[in-house]
């Protein structure tokens, strides 16, 4: 779809506000629907957009394989760490408490927003990382 | 009024798994799929399981059909038609097929507050977690919070999936980026 003008010009008006949508419905999943699994999706598609119509190459040196590999294993890294801290400051594994004993309810926000941006990364990381692997088979036409 | 938009969407659903399964052209079964699916986040909407619906209309209408999509232009987009007639597959699907059905006739019916799932701890988290937790969205506390040790269990299965296709796939991805 290289050659393709209303493609390239729709996609570059659609990208920003779809990135835009996915950090949203990241942030904003403690009071609407969403969280990690969906905004990770969507971030996810924001690129497979953008590889389609300006091809892999091009997509790949924005978002470069090495980094999403590490983000696949940096999301779950954040989940487990921060499961891992509530259980060294002596709490339950994952119990958010642990984040700010004096107001538990801001340590459950705290600890919430760590795991959902962990289950972002990975999701958006993996999605891409299966999209790039079909897609670098053989060049998008 | 809410019967008769179930009626039209569940019916179209019908549908469109009868096309799909009939058609020759695995583009356009591709597309039908994706269809499908958002006509279940429509009929999850409706069920106000919102995030659910969320969910659906992303992965499965988005995602999925892109990868579907991304497969057909690595394989062929028409489907091999097979010529003989296979009575043991149909009737492998029709005793599937009854089985399933026969497992829904246990089911508790839509909204039965006495059903299974509403009488273990949901009640507990409807009233507990607006103090406990401070979040108007009682899905994402019990996603996160108390659910979290099975919502890290999930992450990692998508780890593993991801780390799977970078293992059998990452090779020729990596190789091209280096160019």
């Amino acid at each position: 779809m290289r050659h393709q003008g209303i493609p390239r010009v729709v996609g570059k008006w659609f990208i920003p506000p779809i990135l835009l949508f996915a950090l949203y419905v990241q942030f904003h999943g403690d009071f609407g629907p969403g969280g990690g699994f969906q905004a990770g999706v969507i971030f996810a598609a924001a690129v497979v957009l953008y590889t389609l119509i300006f091809g892999l190459q091009a997509t790949k040196q924005i978002v470069k394989p090495r980094i999403i590999e590490i983000l696949v294993a940096l999301g779950v890294l954040l989940y487990a760490g921060t499961g891992l801290v509530s259980l060294f400051l002596g709490y339950n594994f994952l119990d958010y408490t642990a984040l700010d004993p004096a107001a538990p309810p801001h340590g459950q926000h705290l600890g919430i927003f760590l795991v959902e941006l962990g289950v972002g990364i990975t999701v958006a990381a993996v999605m891409i990382a299966i999209f790039f692997g079909f897609a670098g088979r053989r060049r998008l036409r | 009024m809410t019967e008769i938009i179930d009626i039209v969407l569940l019916s179209f659903m019908i549908v469109l798994a009868i096309a799909v399964s009939r058609m020759q052209n695995l583009f356009m079964a591709a597309m039908m799929m994706g269809i499908f699916s958002f006509l279940s986040a429509i009929v999850f909407t409706l069920l106000d399981a919102v995030d659910v619906a969320f969910t659906e209309a992303a992965v499965g209408a988005g995602v999925s059909t892109v990868l579907l999509l991304g497969t057909l232009s690595l394989t062929t987009r028409e489907e091999k038609v097979a010529q003989k007639n296979n009575a043991l597959a149909l009737l492998v699907v029709l005793i599937t097929g009854s089985a399933l059905i026969y497992g829904t006739l246990d089911m508790p019916n839509y909204g039965d507050p006495n059903a299974p799932a509403h009488k273990h701890v949901a009640d507990r988290y409807i009233e507990k977690s607006g103090e406990e937790m401070e979040i108007p969205n009682i899905v994402t506390s019990v996603l996160a919070s108390y659910r979290g040790y099975d919502t890290l269990g999930e992450v990692t299965v998508i780890f593993t999936a991801g780390i799977g296709v970078i293992l059998l796939l990452g090779h020729i991805w990596r190789k091209e980026g280096k160019q």
